[in-house]
């Protein structure tokens, strides 16, 4: 007889795994990211195609260095799938180098250095990101108005290459590239100009405009309503629970409400600031990794309303026009300290760690 | 107490260097080595310093009791620091002012005391001054690595305004190795020589643990599992094992 092999607990399974969610989540993430190649066109795709290529790269060379089997790990997508976050919070035009270096910094010093899948204290996408806006900041803020693919004027596939790969010289490969500011860095420019709010709001994007996402901005975070159903569709198969996002788009919304009641001219709605820039994709796909957020209900509530308000916060008086990345961040370092004070209750234990009593049988009412 | 000198050499230059080994130093550190040269000058600095105050602790040795030993090292350490820090002043003016608070404040370097302290205060003259002059040149390596590491890949150059250190003579020295090059900002910035810090620490873990190769995870999942089903199938294994 030959000896029974090992397997630990536990022995029911729910069928939930890695890959299931990673899996899950790029197919959510899809229809905004389809929209975002559709409409920024071939640079777009190209460089979507090199962030991930990067990322999925750097994962086997660092799996390789840590001499753990490669194929298991890659093949779990969560490298695909961080490549592809970090892809779509790029301008759309970046030159190739931009997604080299985010793919890689978000698997090596985002993921790999603190050992691997679910080690990672903060979220790579982001820290990705922000690395590269702090360092790059000409290249990662070079947004382009949208030019689907096929429209007149959009670059074609050559031009395309020659924008992402820089052939032509120039920024933009010598193509005519029509550069726009985002809606939330033409409100920040703006607003520091002395301009007064509806007359930036009569100038820029209109909210249905920016709920659709025909509108300069990252690859794939200008279609709010796309994210928003993609969002959804997480909470139907429950990858997600509702507790994080609804805590961000909340407290900044409230926020917004507060603030734009007190003085309208000055701060803009609440649904300007739901459907322009990130927070939408950071709402529901990146706030809510497994491993960088609490696990605690309640914690889930306290990181996602202070989310939503460094959100707010940086947005309204930071020197950004966007504060995502680095709310998303600087929550991520809260969140062990969140854990430790807002633990989830054990099992047959109350809150405090007691041991629950049973009533002796026949006892109870 | 016989004093090995190859020893004392090996500890300061790399198994006990004060940056890679011991981790210590690491906010003039991270301060100043946005380009090698700067690096270079504050490790020279730092290495005076530590001969100096390694020699007069040890000459002294005698004459300090233990209990007011530890303000008696820092005023020692102090009047070096303070003499060291006017001489470059008057010699190194221009380095002096990028190098600037960062001189004065050798003085709190935890190194310093921390070898005046664990090694001068209890050995020979010679034996001090050697260890002092070996931990000063890891140190000295140590920031101009790092210095060189962050200013290539920051700012596209190694060795710029090393005429300020080292006298015309060596303007040689200053190349531009990336030309239209933007700079990766964030290795400049204090963050940077973190993240750069943390990838040497790991190349000096690579290469000590490089003859130990041990087999990936699978392969050490295989072994636990031989080790197990051969404990089970021993004699007694079983019950031993139920019984937790």
């Amino acid at each position: 007889m030959s000896p029974p092999t090992l397997v630990s607990g536990p022995h029911a399974h729910s069928m939930s795994t890695v890959s299931r969610a990673m899996l899950l989540v790029s197919l959510a993430l899809t229809p905004a990211t389809a929209l975002g190649c559709y409409l920024f066109g071939w640079p777009a795709i190209f460089l979507f195609a090199i962030t991930i290529g990067t990322a999925v790269g750097a994962e086997a060379l660092c799996l390789r260095l840590a001499r753990r089997p490669p194929a298991r790990f890659l093949l779990d997508g969560s490298a695909v799938l961080s490549g592809w976050l970090v892809a779509l919070s790029l301008p759309p035009w970046a030159p190739w180098w931009i997604g080299v270096l985010g793919g890689a910094i978000a698997m090596v010093v985002g993921k790999h250095v603190f050992g691997g899948l679910g080690q990672n204290l903060f979220n790579p996408a982001m820290v990705a990101r922000i690395m590269l806006l702090i360092s790059f900041p000409v290249q990662m803020t070079a947004y382009v108005a949208p030019a689907p693919l096929g429209a007149p004027g959009a670059p074609g596939f050559l031009d395309g290459l020659a924008i992402t790969f820089g052939l032509g010289g120039g920024a933009t490969g010598g193509f005519d590239a029509v550069s726009s500011a985002s809606v939330l860095g033409h409100l920040s420019t703006e607003l520091g100009r002395g301009a007064s709010l509806e007359a930036i709001r009569a100038s820029g994007a209109g909210l249905v405009e920016l709920s659709l996402g025909t509108v300069a901005g990252s690859l794939g975070e200008t279609s709010a309503a796309l994210l928003l159903l993609g969002g959804l569709l997480l909470l139907v198969f429950g990858v997600i629970n509702w507790r994080i996002p609804v805590s961000v788009l909340g407290t900044t919304a409230a926020l917004a409400t507060l603030f734009h009641a007190i003085d309208p001219s000055r701060y803009p709605d609440a649904a300007f600031h739901l459907v322009s820039g990130a927070l939408m994709l950071c709402a529901f796909f990146i706030a809510t990794d497994y491993v960088t957020s609490p696990v605690a209900p309640l914690g889930e509530l306290i990181y996602g309303a202070g989310i939503g308000a460094l959100v707010y916060i940086i947005r309204t008086w930071g020197a950004f026009p966007e504060g995502v990345g680095f709310a998303v961040l600087l929550m991520n370092a809260c969140t062990p300290l969140i854990d430790h004070l807002i633990r989830p209750r054990i099992f047959g234990r109350s809150r405090r760690g007691k041991p629950l009593t049973l009533p002796a049988a026949g006892d109870s009412p | 107490m016989s004093t090995d000198y190859k020893t004392i050499a090996r500890n300061g230059l790399w198994d006990g260097n004060i940056v890679f080994g011991q981790l210590l130093a690491l906010c003039p550190l991270l301060a100043v080595t946005g380009t090698a040269t700067n690096g270079l000058g504050m490790g020279l600095a730092t290495t005076a310093v530590l001969v100096a105050s390694g020699l007069a602790v040890s000459a002294l040795r005698g004459a300090i009791t233990t209990e007011i030993r530890i303000p008696a090292f820092v005023l020692i350490i102090a009047t070096i620091v303070t003499l060291v820090d006017m001489a470059m002043n008057a010699y190194l003016h221009d380095l002096h002012k990028v190098l600037g608070l960062f001189i004065p404040l050798i003085v709190t370097n935890c190194a310093i005391l921390g070898r005046a302290e664990a090694f001068a205060s209890r050995r020979s003259l010679p034996a001090a001054g050697f260890d002092g002059l070996m931990m000063g040149i890891g140190f000295t390596l140590a920031l101009v690595v790092l210095g060189a590491v962050r200013e290539v890949l920051g700012s596209g150059t190694l060795f710029s305004n090393a005429a300020l250190l080292l006298g015309d003579g060596l303007s040689w020295l200053e190349i531009r190795l990336i030309p239209d090059y933007d700079g990766f900002l964030l290795l400049i910035l204090p963050p940077g020589g973190f993240i750069v810090l943390g990838f040497l620490l790991a190349l000096k873990a690579a290469i000590e643990a490089r003859p130990a190769r041990t087999g990936t995870i699978d392969e050490a999942h295989e072994r636990i599992q031989q080790v197990f089903t051969a404990g089970a199938l021993l004699p007694g294994a079983g019950q031993r094992g139920e019984g937790t």
